[in-house]
């Protein structure tokens, strides 16, 4: 059933496993007691970033299979994407597998988008279990859109930390205390924002935009959730969000997280918190499914936010597109209130 | 929303996000900038003493004393201290010519898994080279006007 832009699943798709793996950096936060694996240091034993931000994707993908009771021939599709060009980590990190391969680029909202569609394939009886993964590596991405690690600049208050770090969950049409009960697809946001620097500014609009149409279509109010997720909007990003659903009279200040904004215990270099593919889907599939699992958080909208430029773009001074989409879970576990 | 409607609604979040940035701290900014570049400098100087008390002089004084410090700009890089350095100190740690001897070594580090020619030394120049370009550029232009002063 649709409504909008909103797909209602009428089979009410299951979270069946979840596993995320997590930097060292990112282990001090709150979700270190919740990652299933965190890296000793940041090669992860390869030779290169990019290997190891690969490693670390296939890993949480055979973890979150392995969780699920599965085997490789068990899962129908694997839909994954990462930030480097031409999505290698996900491309490269399928060759492990046995399973197909449908590869997404949606910057940082990978993960909503993988979760979205993994479970319109499972709702629609194409599938009976999907895997939905992403991750990215503070340096693989540093080198690719910033400087090189070494070189010795100051970095603006506005900047944002990639997260070092991949999640996967197994979406699956039976098993599993989480449902995905409805999903929101997004539309492409540009405000004219043209700083790089300045991710949350250019990806609030696109995330309001979500959550609102979400909102709408679904008849639910602000206070129907527990949490409302957004990805990597970071501090600044956070604040401009809840300003711009004031404006159109929904207040989501008491229960709206950012998982950018709370992925880093001290804040210090990292500025305005944590960003990056990997950001939202480390919390997610650790922290957030787990409490879920537990059924303390009854009612979740998760919109992971995307900002789809690249350098070639921002070089041409051209402002930033960003996406949004929204899934909307709800706990199915006994301890819910 | 296109067009005209689309461009005015945009200045009016611009203008809402900038009035949001954090400030940058000028002020702190200046201070470390003086203190690094000046203590970066006052090393230089204490090295130039140090050269010409042992018989140096001339370009070979000034040379001896920019290789010095060429080559702890880029030990130093080579083992990740001059990045944190740098994350600190303003600009005072970009301007004097460890700066540019990191800006060299940090793409010649960070490309080295592309191969030793493709990458090292193909990137070596990446952030550097724009250095070079501008800096001989506007060297011709002073060049031209001290001639015809």
């Amino acid at each position: 059933m649709k409504k909008g832009n909103t797909l209602f699943f009428k089979t009410r798709p299951r979270v069946r496993s979840y596993a995320a793996i997590c930097g060292s950096k990112e282990k001090e936060g709150v979700i270190g007691n919740y990652a299933d694996i965190t890296l000793s240091d940041d090669m992860y034993g390869e030779s290169t970033y990019e290997k190891a931000e690969c490693k670390m994707l296939s890993g949480a993908i055979s973890l979150a299979v392995e969780k699920g009771g599965l085997t490789d021939c068990d899962i129908d599709a694997m839909l994954s994407g990462d930030l480097l060009n031409q999505i290698i980590s996900a491309s490269f990190a399928a060759r492990d597998f046995e399973f197909p391969f449908l590869g997404l680029y949606s910057a940082c909202s990978t993960m909503s988008e993988s979760m979205l569609l993994s479970a319109a394939l499972v709702d629609s009886g194409f599938a009976c279990n999907c895997v939905a993964a992403t991750g990215s590596h503070f340096a693989s991405a540093e080198r690719q859109y910033r400087y090189p690690l070494e070189l010795g600049c100051t970095r603006p208050p506005q900047s944002q930390w990639t997260v070092t770090g991949a999640g996967a969950c197994v979406i699956s049409d039976a098993v599993g205390k989480i449902a995905i009960t409805s999903a929101t697809l997004g539309r492409v946001r540009d405000w004219g924002v043209t700083d790089v620097n300045n991710m949350g500014a250019a990806m609030a609009p696109a995330a309001a935009d979500t959550i609102m149409r979400h909102f709408k279509d679904t008849g639910t109010k602000p206070e129907d959730y527990d949490m409302i997720i957004t990805g990597d909007l970071g501090a600044l990003g956070s604040r401009i969000l809840k300003d711009l659903m004031w404006e159109k009279s929904y207040d989501i200040s008491s229960n709206h997280v950012d998982c950018g904004e709370i992925i880093y215990k001290v804040i210090e270099d990292e500025f305005q918190g944590g960003s990056g593919a990997g950001c939202s889907a480390v919390v997610m599939n650790s922290y957030v499914f787990t409490k879920m699992n537990a059924g303390l958080y009854k009612k979740v909208l998760f919109a992971a936010t995307g900002a789809l430029l690249s350098t070639v773009s921002s070089g041409q001074g051209e402002s930033i597109p960003c996406i949004s989409h929204a899934v909307e879970l709800e706990s199915l576990a006994a301890g819910a209130q | 929303m296109t067009g005209k409607n689309a461009q005015n609604c945009n200045n009016n979040y611009l203008k809402y996000v900038r009035a949001l940035d954090p400030p940058t701290k000028h002020f702190k900014n200046c201070l470390a900038a003086f203190g690094v570049g000046g203590l970066i400098c006052t090393i230089g100087q204490f090295l130039r003493y140090m050269l010409e008390y042992a018989g140096l002089s001339g370009d070979e004084l000034a040379g001896t004393v920019s290789v010095i410090l060429i080559f702890f700009g880029c030990l130093l890089t080579g083992f990740g201290v001059y990045d944190r350095i740098g994350r600190h100190a303003g600009a005072g740690s970009i301007v004097p010519i460890t700066g540019f001897a990191n800006s060299v070594t940090s793409p010649a580090i960070e490309f080295r898994t592309e191969g030793y020619i493709y990458g090292t030394a193909a990137k070596m120049f990446n952030v550097a080279g724009a250095i070079i370009v501008y800096g001989v550029f506007s060297g011709v232009i002073v060049g031209i006007i001290y001639y015809f002063l």
